[in-house]
């Protein structure tokens, strides 16, 4: 497609010629194109979800479209067991959260703001459950368990979340941290505040981006985790857990139901937040955007 | 003295909960599973320790098929996940203009979607009498009463759609931060297109490309949902092994031993990855104080 520049190649972009500008055109809209299709690809099986949910199956398997019906919209949480697995993984999700966010952001903070013996090896020790299989973290675990006699179920299910989120939320809010300007906690100190006001007032609002976006992170993959879980449930039974059950036996379009309304759910939550930082962007700085080169 | 020594105690002391907690159920347990690894006895008779080496090379001898497997289809749902998204992540950074954020969140929309039910998804649009196996019976692909489900294609199909974002946001990460100046440096220094391409955005962006081959490969290789749902146990991977090792069979030593083969095959690769391409970019350490 660049042949014609290969020969001539002292010549700037703005004095190419005809065929070569078409075959330029072409490679962008070609790029372009297969860019559009990968994004499609990553949306179709939401589409289909989204589809199916609304299905009237004949069978115990929802795979076949049948028919268009409202009936498991109207009752999503018809088929037994399937309201307590969702409640279970909402009540692991959100103390997994809470706790791995505090202990991840205080993990961060020390890791970035001190300098100290054994750092390197401190942030290694941190990046290898990144690095882990999840099915081996999972195993682990479950060793561990297994060898002091406890019994699995949803306080070791919270352990485990607790565990594998840690590592999430320190890289997460380190990031955050990194292009901190520490003038503004000693300015803060040099009018008088206390290292917790400091920490309060200056500190804190400074990362809360981070360890927002941390916690977003955390309360995701806990929510979504079916693996360690699984390993580690006993006869626990988280929302992924029951699919994986169903998965086997029967497919009811309650679950594609389920799912479509906690997808819906947090794609309003993400536009909701884009918008609002879109709102205050525009009135924080009427700035241009720096557009493409 | 004293607040000097409190001073030089305080990172420690704030470490300690996140470590302790890290160290506990995460360091210990994988001694536990060492130990584990190493008892000798059947289900019936209790598992005793005695040093049994003999369970790793009796799991590597029994199951090398599905080791190797693993890596096969791990190392091609990578392959084939960068040649998407490497592409769209570029779309995306140089040329998405106002639309970037709407963009990126298509991108990881799939996430938002608990990822067992994407992969009944994937069952859903690769069943026998689905669209895409129609029209590639159409198309003279897939031969009459051919299937797609239950084969080596899909399952390589469903670990590259699953673990596609993690490849995808690193990418992306990457381009956007490159300086747009460099690049109209070397046109204006009559650097062709593909030579720009080729000796400053790729380079430039090889960070994302090693943080999202190794965030695609390493859950990649570990999985055994995919495997379970859109293949048979001729596609199993070491993840199906271990699982039911451990929870069907009850076999812990074997699925201990065969963890830490996981285990030990994926730091090497990463390792070796470090190396290649440097520890500060794959551990995001830069710019720590010093």
């Amino acid at each position: 497609m660049e042949a014609g520049a290969a020969t001539a190649p002292a010549r700037t972009r703005d004095e190419t010629r005809g065929p070569i500008r078409v075959g330029r055109r072409l490679l962008d809209v070609g790029l372009n194109l297969y860019a559009g299709l990968a994004l499609v690809y990553l949306l179709v099986p939401i589409t289909v979800i989204l589809v199916f949910s609304f299905n009237n199956p004949r069978g115990r398997f929802n795979f076949i479209w049948q028919e268009f019906s409202f009936d498991a919209w109207k009752d999503p949480f018809a088929v037994p067991g399937i309201g307590d697995a969702l409640w279970n993984s909402v009540q692991i999700a959100v103390l997994s959260t809470l706790v791995a966010t505090i202990l991840g952001t205080i993990t961060a903070l020390a890791l970035v703001r001190y300098q100290f013996r054994g750092r390197a090896p401190v942030n290694f020790f941190i990046f290898i459950p990144l690095a882990t299989p999840e099915i081996v973290l999972g195993a682990a675990l479950l060793s561990l368990f297994l060898n002091f006699g406890v019994a699995t179920g949803f306080g070791t299910i919270l352990i485990a979340h607790i565990m594998f989120n840690l590592s999430f939320v320190v890289i997460t809010v380190r990031s955050r941290l990194i292009g901190f300007d520490r003038s503004l906690e000693e300015a803060a100190q040099d009018l008088g505040a206390t290292p917790l006001q400091t920490f309060r007032l200056v500190t804190l609002p400074l990362i809360l981006p981070g360890v927002i976006a941390a916690a977003l992170l955390a309360f995701a993959l806990s929510i979504d985790d079916f693996v360690i879980t699984y390993l580690n449930a006993g006869t626990t039974i988280t929302f992924p857990v029951f699919i994986w059950g169903a998965a086997r036996v029967a497919v009811p379009p309650q679950i594609y139901v389920i799912a479509s309304i906690i997808f819906l759910f947090t794609l309003a939550m993400m536009l909701l937040t884009v918008w609002q930082q879109r709102r205050a962007e525009k009135m924080a700085a009427r700035q241009p955007e720096p557009e493409e080169v | 003295m004293g607040a000097r020594l409190r001073k030089v105690g305080l990172p420690y002391l704030l470490l300690l909960p996140g470590l302790g907690w890290l160290a506990i159920f995460f360091a210990i347990p994988l001694g536990y599973m060492a130990f584990e690894s190493l008892k000798e006895g059947t289900l019936e008779t209790g598992y005793i320790f005695d040093w049994n080496f003999s369970n790793y090379t009796n799991a590597i001898s029994d199951f090398s098929e599905q080791l190797v497997r693993s890596f096969e289809y791990a190392g091609l749902a990578t392959l084939f996940g960068l040649l998407i998204g490497y592409p769209l992540a570029y779309v995306i950074a140089f040329r998405g203009g106002r639309w970037r954020n709407a963009l990126l969140l298509a991108v990881i929309v799939p996430f938002f979607i608990t990822y067992l039910i994407r992969t009944l998804s994937w069952e859903t649009i690769l069943s026998d009498s689905g669209l895409v196996v129609d029209t590639l019976r159409t198309l003279g692909l897939v031969s009459e009463g051919g299937r797609v489900l239950d084969t080596t294609a899909s399952v390589v199909a469903g670990l590259t759609y699953n673990f596609l974002p993690f490849m995808i946001l690193p990418l992306y990460a990457s381009l956007e931060r490159i300086d747009h100046r460099l690049l109209e440096a070397a046109y204006d220094l009559y650097g062709r297109r593909r030579d720009v391409f080729l000796r400053v955005t790729l380079p430039l962006s090889m960070p994302g490309v090693v943080a999202g081959t190794l965030l695609m490969f390493i859950p990649a290789a570990g999985d055994f949902i995919n495997a379970e749902l859109l293949g048979t146990p001729n596609q199993f991977m070491i993840g199906n092994v271990i699982q039911s090792r451990y929870l069907e069979l009850n076999d812990y030593p074997t699925a201990a031993a065969l963890s830490f083969i996981l285990m030990a095959i994926m730091l090497i690769i990463v390792l070796v990855w470090a190396r290649i391409a440097g520890t500060e970019a794959l551990l995001g350490t830069e710019g720590e104080a010093r």
